[in-house]
């Protein structure tokens, strides 16, 4: 045991028994005001910025700085919107836009994991599709509507066709290259403990790419309602892309408002709803912000 | 316990498909050369400890056995048994799957639910199945590991220095574990360490690599339990590091 240290090595007592400097003693505070990370903000909490705004907002407009023929009140448009909800206008003309963006949404979300697994697990996958969605990529959505229209009418197969290929692009990039990223080391275990192909597949591959699916699945949520908007203006006589363009031809921005408020409330929601799955999915991570 | 106070130093184990065959083994990282054509054979149920500087070559032959180095230039033949764990230096455990799903990770014979709780307990982790990896701590991660190797019953045990990166007292007890649990299934063993205690403590044989190359190859006669106080291990133990170019001088 002569590799052990000698006791000459050892610190002298007085040394480590002396009393600690007062001063250590209020160091304890400082240290708690100088937290690294922001305290976590509750659902709530997020809430306090836009409410302001929205005071701000009407404030403005009882005052009479805000034309009604510029911008509603809030409070004007909170009751059109009551009125439109009561004869179930509103109601039609949301779910025709939900039904466009969703369909959407679910068909892109299939087209784009399947793309990234093939391109991410298949060496002729990623010689194939990689390219091809990369370019995809730099053409914006909206410049594909003349093609679209042309080889799809002007109908809703046309619309969703095009939140289709919206969506898709954000949801493969992100869970490709998670997948890309999956620690080698994962690999090495799989072959180690004999997992088949599929195994690896169901037990190493998604999980692995989850993280990345989720922040495509954010973007892709967001995607597809930003496209719709643009979309129901060609061709519609229900949606809420529909129903804001008719307002603006009679000048009656309260129902724009609405239109906004509804656009906002659904981005707002599905975000949501997309982080309380995330956490669920990935309960098994500690990470910042959750 | 009692298994591991009655092993026989000289025990023969008739299980052919359990036994290690090397010949000529030299494997390559660009110019330099890691192992430089190693012959070896190790016998069923013997337990091999293989140390070395860093740079020696032992990481680089566990992986050949292991069969993990197919990117790795290099030739010669390598017989060892299909059914084969490897226990890594880091525990290795996907963190999205719960620590049983962890220790099934490709087993798929009937009853192996219940053989992994028994592991589990084994390993003496019985209550935390459903837990999360992350949750565990870094000791605890190795010895869910140690319960996936098992509970595969190997015929052959490849461990890459498992306990390298645990504190002292944890790596103790570590060893006892480890030690214990091989005592009761017998599977061939070859364990990397970069310490001479851990080799003289557990293994049968130690091997000391340098350049590629085995340049000592001893059995430890020496019954168990061991105790670094015994001069036939002190002896031993001054012989390994002076093969491994240390002299004691503290």
């Amino acid at each position: 045991m002569t590799l052990h240290a000698k006791p000459s090595d050892i610190a002298p007592v007085s040394v480590v028994t002396a009393p600690l400097p007062a001063r250590r003693v209020i160091a304890r505070r400082s240290i708690r005001s100088r937290r690294l990370t922001p305290r976590t903000l509750g659902p709530a909490g997020l809430l306090i910025g836009p409410a302001v705004l929205v005071l701000v907002w009407e404030f403005a407009s009882q005052v009479g700085w805000l034309s009604p023929r510029l911008l509603a009140a809030p409070s004007t448009a909170a009751v059109t919107g009551f009125e439109m909800l009561l004869d179930g206008d509103l109601t039609a003309h949301f779910l025709a836009s939900a039904q466009r963006a969703y369909a959407g949404l679910g068909l892109g979300l299939v087209i784009g994991v399947v793309l990234a697994l093939l391109a991410g697990l298949t060496r002729s996958g990623e010689a194939s599709i990689d390219g091809a969605v990369q370019i995809k990529r730099a053409i914006p959505t909206l410049a594909l509507i003349p093609l679209a229209i042309l080889w799809l009418g002007i109908g809703d197969a046309m619309k969703v066709a095009l939140i289709t290929t919206a969506v898709l692009v954000p949801i493969y990039i992100n869970t490709h290259a998670a997948l890309r990223s999956i620690d080698l080391r994962y690999v090495e275990l799989a072959r180690t403990v004999g997992l088949t192909r599929l195994e690896f597949v169901r037990k190493v591959a998604l999980p692995g790419a989850l993280p990345g699916f989720f922040t495509g699945l954010r973007l892709a949520v967001t995607a597809c309602w930003t496209s719709l908007v643009v979309l129901e203006q060609i061709n519609t006589t229900e949606g809420i892309g529909y129903l804001m363009n008719r307002a603006r031809d009679y000048g009656q921005t309260d129902i724009i408002v609405v239109g906004l408020a509804i656009y906002a409330i659904l981005g707002l929601a599905s975000d949501f709803a997309v982080r309380a799955l995330e956490r669920r999915a990935l309960a098994y991570r500690k990470v910042l912000g959750s | 316990m009692s298994a591991a106070a009655t092993l026989v130093p000289d025990f023969v184990d008739p299980r052919e498909n359990a036994t290690v065959r090397i010949r000529d083994v030299v494997r390559r990282f660009d110019s330099r050369t890691a192992l430089d054509g190693i012959s070896l054979d190790i016998p069923a149920g013997q337990f091999v400890a293989l140390i070395g500087k860093s740079g020696s070559g032992k990481s680089t032959l566990l992986r050949a056995i292991a069969d993990l180095d197919d990117d790795v230039e290099g030739g010669g033949r390598i017989d060892a048994p299909d059914n084969r764990s490897v226990l890594f230096q880091d525990s290795r455990l996907l963190p999205w799957q719960s620590v049983i799903e962890n220790i099934l990770l490709g087993v798929r014979d009937a009853g192996a639910r219940a053989r992994a709780e028994a592991v589990l307990a084994d390993v003496g982790l019985a209550g935390r199945a459903d837990a999360w990896p992350n949750q565990l701590s870094g000791g605890e991660q190795q010895r869910v590991a140690l319960a996936r190797s098992l509970v595969r019953r190997p015929d052959l045990l490849l461990a890459d220095e498992p306990f390298g990166a645990l504190d002292a007292l944890t790596r103790l007890k570590m060893q006892q574990l480890l030690f214990r649990l091989v005592g009761v299934q017998r599977p061939t063993i070859v364990l990397v360490t970069h310490d001479v205690d851990e080799a003289l403590i557990l293994a049968d044989r130690v091997l000391v690599m340098d350049e590629g190359r085995i340049v000592l190859d001893r059995p430890v006669g020496i019954a168990h339990p061991r105790r670094a106080s015994d001069p036939a291990f002190a002896t031993l133990r001054t012989t390994l590091l002076g093969a491994l170019g240390v002299t004691e001088t503290i």
